[in-house]
């Protein structure tokens, strides 16, 4: 046979392989030790001297082409082959991913470290007490005697030997004015407890009080602080509004109306239409409160104010009802995930 | 406090509509809770006079009448037991609408024919009476508008106040105070002395002057007892919230509202001797007016008689001695009596009463004698009767002292933080009715001593002054801004992490927080403590919720058996807070948490079948916050633990010290509590915030090297005991430590297991050549042999 046939053979074979190893076979067969083509070049000295190098240039140039072919071929078998594999491995991208179990922070956790975290950054420090308080830290300390008619605002739990549960966090308030001299500044995020249960009302809920004192801290401050708070904890330019009022540990008083978060004062079912919210109680530091504290009321002056943060976790969350904050149902906990 | 506003709008006017009333009175500290129209809304009803009034042929129970508007008669079929001639009633004419649209239309009764209808009070929202139609004063004009004549576009205004303000209990309270927020004048009215027709006096004697230092008594003969209270009245009353009784009670009771003075009315006959203001002897009874007999202890300050007890002071009368249907004769009662004296009387008692609301908050000291003559007047002017002379009994020393405060104008400023002039100040003590007794200018700073009016019981400090003064101001004008002051930087504790972030690191390894009432159901709170005493409420609001928790695994029990109720195929829950436990050295409140885990491992899913979630889900998830918070020399020990499964549960140390436990619940209580599986760890948060600090302790250049051990011990070798020995015997060497196989069954002796043991080595200084990997191995397996008579296999 002659070259070219050859060649025309070999090309022909390596066309028509269909994977990796035949094409290798082929490639054996005509270029291998015994190949076709190597035989050829095996056969030059049986050739004319000056016959050779003509067709020894013919046999190589023939190998180069095959090898061409050969390595063209390889490419596109190795590609199809690829392809193949990836059509093999391909997977329904829309099945779900396989995550690991989450869980999650009860909403009003939620609420509460967004709130430790405002008043953090501007240097308060959080502080945390017992629940189960004595008639002093709960009351007297609080400028509020056995007799006291604002002992009925907080309808108090009692155990057998006196103690109460805690009716608010001001306990915490008065143990840190005993512990340390000013400036202070603290809140005191808990839960606290009263008898009371319905839509709003829970027997056990969440409160943070915050308190302030240092030389000249004025009702200006607290107004700055609680306006500033109120419109950083909602992200939004809420009106705030102060009504005189009165609690037993602070003079001047104020209860703190915040414009509906839900409306923006438009009136809606949230706000009973009137365009306002009741938030939070505040005042100055009563005096006697100070000096039972061991802090000279007439060097230092001090604000101090309190909230629900389960009220403020409601109205941030949209929940109408306190009570489900504390059925834990994981439906209802984890649309907050 | 209940009032209308038409009442007040008589004595105080101010021009400023009913919304801006409304809104002024709350942005005052009077907070208005509710409001509430006097009369149901209708049209076209007018003042009828009935001419005449004959039988309807064809029903017992109907009249036929004959009604007059003033120019026409219209003949109204009326059912009513109290229609007769001469009746001035409430005529809706045809096309009149009542109520819920009820329009008026032409009809015949029973054959006759009715041009309208006469209406009861109900009928037309003027309160529940629907007993008969309504009686108007026989000299109202007929035809005139009802609406017009009886004032119906009033409202009823609910105020919430502070116990602070008591001076706002009254009518006279309110208008005051209206007054000094318009700066408008208030035209109280005129009330002149009663002045007496007869001599008789009731003796009076004040055996504890400091409880009552001042008691007016006024004896009253041979009133009227067929009268009845005018509907002026009635309607004041029903516009402040209280029905009518019978005259003479609704006359102090209209004395209540109006002045804020309490007063009470005995029957003289049913008083014996004189009355006596005295505390009570423990154990004296009094009956009251429901039947319900009282024994009184010794802090209750008493009305008494030659016979007893005849009422609280300043909360209830007793039974018997009030006025009956039947009283002639009169002793009216109209004391001082101190707020501290009365304060929790009316608690203790679970009495609570308009008198008791107002004695406690405390009454003006100088208003009897004006209630008095008032009560007076109105009683003669509605029941008749003959007045004998107003009899005083007064300790001059215990009424209260008008008590000399100071206010500085630069403490002033410096509470306030903005200046306030002078002159504004003096305004506001001259509106308030504030007397001041000096007045003084120091380096350009003003000092005032003023006296608090009778009726203020909250001016007592400075303080007190610089409120008033700010709410004269206005809270809302004060500016706002930031405190100035130091900026200490925070102590931020190296070796401890925040409750925050444990709970978030618990929230990223699966678990869901919840927050369960601290105070729980004591049979289970038994069944997960059981023998241990929990601290018990006196007053809970339910059984269910009645003693304090002393661990978190009732909440979380409850947690997860109400969320499988509702469906739910798996939960993993956790708590932080405090349990409250009685100990010898005192009550403990100690801050745990706890998690539970119950259900499918993962969430249902494609990718294959969930297990069931096992012990070794919650050790994992133990196992995890002790290498989070870096605890070190942590072991797990078994525990007989009451509430635990005995073969899958553990006690958690620390050093040695217990800090907690991990298990099952003991199958008993998942079989009571009907529920399978469910898993618990309960931790000491203190060591949950522990963050050990880690120092860096290099990477090895040199390659690490594993070597697999197959090492058949007795079953009852714990693996923690076979990891430990490993340890032990290779020191720093061994880097790394992995149990990947426990086997027992075929080719394993039947009290023996097959553990896969692990072992990477890896030096700090040198590569390990094979004699060195041989050399270790061989100490592991020896020491193996020695401490736990374990062998390869």
């Amino acid at each position: 046979m002659d070259i070219d046939e050859i060649l025309n053979q070999a090309q022909t074979a390596v066309d028509a392989a269909q994977d990796l190893r035949s094409l290798d076979e082929i490639r054996v067969a005509y270029l291998g030790k015994k190949g076709e083509l190597t035989s050829l070049l095996k056969g030059l000295g049986r050739l004319d001297p000056e016959q050779r190098p003509k067709v020894g240039a013919l046999i190589n140039e023939a190998k180069v082409k095959f090898q061409t072919t050969l390595d063209a071929r390889k490419t596109l078998l190795e590609q199809q082959q690829l392809s193949a594999a990836i059509n093999a491995d391909a997977v329904d991208i829309t099945l779900p991913g396989r995550s690991p179990t989450l869980g999650g922070l009860h909403p009003v956790t939620q609420a509460l470290h967004r709130i430790e975290e405002i008043f953090l950054g501007a240097g308060y420090d959080v502080v945390a007490g017992p629940e189960i308080e004595n008639d002093y830290y709960n009351f007297e300390a609080l400028n509020i005697p056995s007799h006291h008619p604002a002992r009925a605002m907080h309808d108090t739990f009692y155990f057998s030997d006196g103690t109460l549960l805690r009716t608010h966090t001001s306990p915490s308030q008065v143990r840190t004015m005993e512990r340390q001299q000013p400036p202070i500044r603290v809140i005191c995020p808990g839960r606290v407890y009263r008898r009371d249960s319905d839509l709003t009302h829970s027997p056990m809920f969440h409160q943070v009080e915050g308190l302030v004192i240092d030389k000249g801290i004025s009702f200006a401050d607290l107004k700055g602080t609680v306006i500033d708070f109120l419109q950083r904890f909602f992200e939004k330019d809420l009106q705030v509004r102060f009504r005189p009022s009165y609690f037993p540990f602070t003079e001047p008083s104020a209860e703190v109306d915040v414009q509906c978060v839900h409306c923006l004062g438009d009136g809606c079912r949230v706000c009973s239409q009137t365009g306002w919210l009741e938030v939070m109680g505040c005042g100055l530091v009563h005096p006697n409160v100070l000096n039972m504290s061991g802090i000279d009321s007439e060097v230092y002056s001090g604000f101090a104010f309190g909230f629900g943060g389960d009220r403020l976790a409601m109205m941030l969350y949209e929940v109408d009802d306190l009570r489900l904050f504390f059925e834990n149902d994981v439906r209802f906990l984890q649309q907050f995930n | 406090m209940k009032f209308s506003e038409a009442w007040l709008r008589e004595w105080v006017d101010p021009d400023i509509e009913r919304d801006a009333l409304l809104k002024q009175l709350t942005m005052a500290g009077l907070e208005v809770a509710a409001v509430e129209a006097v009369a149901a809304k209708f049209t076209g009803v007018i003042v009828g006079v009935v001419s005449e009034c004959a039988k309807h042929p064809d029903a017992d129970k109907l009249s036929v009448c004959q009604v007059s508007d003033g120019d026409n008669t219209y003949q109204v079929v009326c059912g009513a037991p109290n229609v007769r001639a001469g009746l001035v009633t409430a005529f809706a004419r045809i096309g009149a609408v009542l109520p819920d649209n009820f329009k008026i239309k032409k009809a015949k009764l029973r054959g006759i024919e009715s041009q309208g209808m006469l209406c009861s009070a109900a009928e037309l929202g003027l309160g529940d009476d629907h007993d008969g139609i309504i009686e108007l004063p026989s000299e109202w004009q007929a035809g005139s508008d009802l609406v017009d004549v009886m004032q119906l576009d009033d409202i009823t205004i609910d105020l919430d106040l502070t116990p602070n303000r008591g001076d706002c209990l009254s009518l006279k309270g309110i208008a005051r105070e209206v007054g000094v927020l318009n700066n408008t004048a208030v035209a109280y009215p005129k009330i002149e002395p009663v002045a007496a027709t007869i001599d008789d006096v009731f003796p009076v004697s004040l055996a504890d002057a400091q409880g009552c230092p001042r008691y007016l008594g006024r004896v009253i003969r041979n009133i009227d007892p067929s009268a009845s209270t005018p509907l002026w009245m009635r309607e004041r009353l029903r516009r402040c919230g209280l029905r009518s009784i019978d005259p003479v009670v609704d006359v102090t009771n209209f004395v209540l509202i109006e002045l804020g003075q309490p007063m009470h009315a005995f029957d003289l006959k049913n008083i014996k001797q004189g009355i006596v203001v005295r505390m009570a002897q423990a154990g004296e009874k009094l009956s009251l007016l429901d039947g319900q007999e009282l024994a009184l202890d010794d802090q209750t300050l008493l009305i008494t008689d030659a016979n007893g007890p005849v009422a609280i002071a300043g909360v209830m009368g007793g039974h018997g001695s009030g006025v009956q249907v039947d009283t002639k004769d009169v002793f009216l009662e109209c004391a001082y009596f101190n707020p501290l004296t009365i304060a929790g009387t009316a608690r203790r008692y679970g009495l609570h009463t308009d008198a008791s609301h107002r004695y406690e908050r405390g009454v003006d000291f100088t208003l009897q004698s004006e209630a008095i003559e008032r009560a007076t007047q109105l009683l003669l002017d509605i029941v008749g009767g003959e007045a004998g002379p107003v009899h005083e009994s007064l300790d001059q020393v215990h009424l209260p002292q008008a008590v000399s405060v100071r206010l500085r104008q630069s403490r002033l400023t410096e509470l306030l933080g903005v200046d306030i002039a002078a002159k504004q100040v003096d305004e506001a003590f001259a509106r308030l009715d504030f007397q001041m007794t000096s007045r003084d200018e120091v380096d350009g700073s003003v000092e005032w001593t003023v006296l608090a009016p009778s009726h203020r019981f909250d001016i007592a400090i400075e303080a007190d002054l610089v409120e008033e003064v700010c709410r004269i101001y206005g809270y809302n004008n004060v500016p706002s801004k930031q405190p100035l002051t130091t900026l200490a930087l925070r102590h931020v504790e190296l070796e401890k992490n925040t409750e925050s972030a444990l709970k978030r690191q618990l929230a990223a390894i699966g678990f869901q927080e919840v927050i369960t009432y601290s105070f729980i159901d004591p049979v289970l709170q038994d069944m997960l403590d059981p023998g241990f005493a929990p601290v018990t409420l006196t007053n809970p609001m339910s059984s269910e919720q009645s003693v304090m928790r002393t661990n978190l695994l009732g909440g979380l029990v409850d947690a997860a058996l109400s969320n499988r109720s509702r469906q739910q195929d798996r939960t993993q829950l956790f708590e932080i807070g405090l349990v409250f436990r009685q100990e010898e050295s005192g009550l403990q409140q100690t801050s745990r948490l706890a998690g539970l885990l119950w259900g499918s491992r993962e969430v249902e899913s494609w990718a294959g079948q969930s297990k069931k979630m096992d012990f070794f889900d919650a050790k994992g998830a133990v196992d995890a916050l002790i290498d989070w918070a870096g605890l070190l020399d942590v072991t797990f020990s078994k525990v007989s633990d009451p509430v635990l499964h005995p073969g899958q549960s553990a006690a958690i140390h620390v050093q040695g010290v217990s800090v907690g436990r991990v298990g099952r619940l003991h199958p008993e209580i998942e079989s009571k509590l009907d529920i399978e599986g469910v898993y618990v760890f309960e931790i000491d948060s203190e060591i949950a915030l522990t963050n050990t600090r880690r120092t860096h302790t290099g990477i090895s250049k040199f390659p690490s090297v594993r070597r697999d051990l197959a090492l058949v011990v007795d079953k009852a070798v714990p693996a923690a005991v076979v990891e430990g020995v490993v340890r032990e015997a290779l020191g720093g060497i061994l880097v790394d430590f992995r149990l990947f196989d426990v086997y027992e069954g075929k080719g394993v002796d039947s009290n023996e297991k097959s553990l896969g043991l692990g072992l990477t080595l890896q030096s700090q200084t040198a590569t390990l050549t094979e004699e060195d990997i041989g050399h270790f191995e061989q100490i592991a397996v020896q020491a193996l042999q020695e401490k736990v008579g374990g062998h390869l296999r």
